[in-house]
């Protein structure tokens, strides 16, 4: 069995440490390009929504280097997500490509399924290295979510463009290699390098909160680099999805201690949309709602085209921009590659934020 | 007397304005892109240095979606966005505005300006160029009238026929049964742009708050049928102002008038461009699966930017001649 997995940004970091853990063989597919997309776009159902057709594209890279399994989360609710792995496999056997799919969904109900496609992965080892290694895995994302965070205060104010940037990838790097000499020790190696970059801690910034639909907030070849250009535009970025809290919330019901837990951030869309609507559409109206009464200075809303429960969220969100008083943007991802129209909304956006700060104007 | 140079390079036009110290228009100048940014700014200057004075120009910005090409071209002291641009021009040369309507050659936008001059809201059309110029210039094309009497036909309806207004290929199949079946010209153009004005409000006025005065500007704005439509929908007066084809590069030259305060030199690299031998290249970058087409420019076998990359490999790296 060479097991493989979707990619989402650097979600493929702490997966491997608790594959690797377990000595479970993986095949990484290489890391989202446009080949993948191409790939992605050509056998994928043209109506679906970007990320499906990506995994896709992960999939097919994968299976180039020998990958033979699947594994992937599973979701339920009004989001095409749910349906993800079997549209995928469905893709898969008409291209007479077989991959084995094991989808790991949060146990509802019965835990009995769940337990079965874990121990496909995980054979005869004990549960307690099964335990450790699944912690092995969620530490290492717990660590990138704060490399992360680091970085976005740091862009704004490197004093050499492209530093804090270059000390991130340099960071995430030593953090894949983790799962060997142990997280602690290699996060305060990682952190050491996002600490020596520069910065005018004086510079003026403007802070903005960017909500919306995960999988086009974690990969930055969906976004374009948002988080990078927002950084270089002079602005601090704050997320209202870390990687660490979605699996926290997502595979452990929200149960590990001491993590921001999205139970508030749903109370805070009450007002304005008041149930599920699959997806993340209420916690990114909940995190705008929030990010206004921090009286950050901006939203922005990202969403891949046709999402549905994102869609739901966006007609809402101009009356939290009514009440509180926060501009918010959105923009809708898909698989263009041209970035002109991107740059040109997030510079009027800068532009508009300043002027609200009473700065610059003709 | 001191001037100020705006060009704004978009994807069907280019446009050129030199205005003075008090921002009056001196000269303007408009050209089709026709997909060649870099000739057609070192056209437009050229145009404009037949009457300029040489020595005058204090300030240079560049708009529109060829704006950091032309400000490179040009030495350019401010590059900003055509959002911004725009707005800078209204507020500033049409007291009283709150809300631009604006349709070019391939976008659209909706800019709502605060009482205070600044930009309070704005959004740009997304996903479909259903309801921009190129458009109507397909469908003039399509019917056999030239694009400047469009306006004037569609005024001349009686009743306008439904056209269908959510996609350009739907709009097309609608109107072509439309004519099939009967329905004069002028009462299909003015369908037409009510359909257009349609889609442009439902895609960009959702939740924005339109107030007077509401200003209609860009390409589009030339067209009277654009116009009574939009007032139609509105129900209120739309005003195109005397410079609503280039009020973005009027806008630029404003920017760069602000930009460049007493005591400051501007990056203007002079008149003369037209005789210098500017080059685009282009190359596969191999450094990874993701294939980055890298475009070089280069004067004189000097290479003068380069971007297009998406990890700095290329964009960050000094700048060798002949790499």
């Amino acid at each position: 069995m060479r097991l493989t997995f979707p990619h989402m940004g650097n979600l493929w970091i702490s997966v491997k440490t608790m594959l690797d853990s377990l000595g479970a063989p993986v095949v990484c597919a290489p890391l989202t390009t446009r080949r993948t997309l191409s790939l992605g776009v050509r056998y994928a159902p043209e109506g679906a929504c970007l990320p499906l057709k990506l995994n896709v594209g992960n999939f097919l890279e994968a299976a180039e280097l020998g990958a033979d399994t699947v594994i992937m989360a599973g979701g339920c609710g009004p989001c095409r997500f749910g349906y993800y792995a079997q549209v995928e496999q469905a893709v898969l056997d008409d291209l007479g490509v077989s991959l084995r799919f094991l989808v790991l969904e949060p146990p509802e109900g019965s835990a009995r399924e769940l337990v079965g496609r874990i121990r496909a992965i995980t054979d005869a080892r004990s549960w307690w290295q099964v335990l450790g290694a699944v912690r092995r895995g969620f530490v290492v994302a717990r660590c990138l979510d704060v490399l992360e965070r680091r970085a976005q205060s740091l862009r704004p104010r490197e004093v050499r463009p492209g530093a804090a940037d270059q000390a991130l990838a340099a960071a995430e790097k030593i953090m894949a290699g983790a799962w060997s000499s142990g997280a602690a020790p290699a996060f305060r190696r990682a952190r050491a390098l996002l600490e020596a970059v520069a910065i005018e801690p004086e510079r003026p910034v403007l802070r903005v909160g960017v909500v919306g639909e995960i999988f086009t907030l974690l990969e930055p070849f969906v976004n374009l680099d948002l988080m990078q250009r927002l950084g270089r535009l002079g602005v601090e970025v704050s997320r209202s999805i870390y990687l660490g809290e979605w699996i926290n919330e997502h595979l452990f019901l929200g149960l590990y201690p001491g993590i921001h837990s999205a139970r508030g951030v749903r109370k805070a869309s009450l007002p304005y949309l008041g149930h599920f609507v699959g997806g993340h559409g209420q916690e990114t109206v909940g995190s705008a709602v929030l990010f206004g009464e921090k009286k950050l200075d901006g939203v922005i809303q990202l969403l891949p085209f046709t999402c549905m429960p994102e869609i739901v969220a966006q007609h809402v969100l101009p009356s939290v921009s009514r009440d509180l008083g926060i501009p918010v943007l959105t923009l809708v991802l898909d698989e263009q590659t041209g970035d002109a129209g991107l740059t040109t909304r997030l510079e009027a956006f800068v532009d508009m934020l300043w002027g609200n700060r009473g700065g610059i104007c003709a | 007397m001191k001037t100020y140079l705006g060009i704004d390079v978009g994807s069907v036009s280019a446009n050129f304005v030199l205005v003075d110290e008090a921002g009056e228009v001196l000269e303007a100048v408009y050209l089709r892109t026709r997909g060649r940014p870099l000739e057609v700014v070192q056209e437009g200057v050229a145009a404009l240095a037949k009457t300029a004075d040489h020595g005058a120009v204090a300030g240079v910005g560049t708009t529109g979606s060829g704006r950091v090409l032309a400000g490179l071209v040009v030495g350019a002291d401010v590059v900003r966005n055509e959002i911004t641009a725009h707005a800078a021009a209204t507020a500033r040369l049409i007291p009283g505005a709150r809300t631009i309507l604006e349709i070019g050659g391939q976008d659209s936008k909706l800019i709502i300006i605060s009482p205070g001059g600044t930009v309070a809201d704005f959004a740009m059309n997304t996903v479909c160029a259903a309801g921009t110029g190129s458009f109507l210039d397909q469908q003039a094309a399509r019917l056999g009238i030239p694009i400047e009497e469009f306006g004037a036909i569609a005024l001349e309806a009686q009743t306008p026929v439904r056209i269908a207004g959510r996609c350009a290929v739907f709009a097309e199949t609608d109107m072509i049964h439309k004519q099939a079946m009967g329905y004069g010209l002028p009462e299909i153009l003015a369908g037409l742009c009510e359909a257009l004005v349609r889609n442009y409000l439902n895609n960009l006025g959702k939740g924005k708050d339109i107030r007077d005065k509401v200003v209609f500007q860009g390409g589009v704005a030339a067209n009277a049928g654009m116009r009574r439509a939009f007032e139609r929908v509105l129900k209120r007066a739309v005003h195109v102002p005397p410079h609503h084809g280039v009020m973005g590069a009027l806008g630029a030259a404003l920017l760069a008038r602000a930009q460049t305060g007493p005591g400051a030199r501007t990056g203007f690299k002079g008149f003369d461009l037209a005789n210098r031998d500017y080059r685009t290249g282009c190359f596969n970058c191999n450094g990874c699966a993701n294939q980055c087409e890298v475009v070089e420019i280069t004067q004189a076998s000097t290479v003068l930017a380069r971007w297009g990359d998406r990890c700095g490999r290329w964009s960050r790296a000094p700048l060798v001649s002949g790499a």
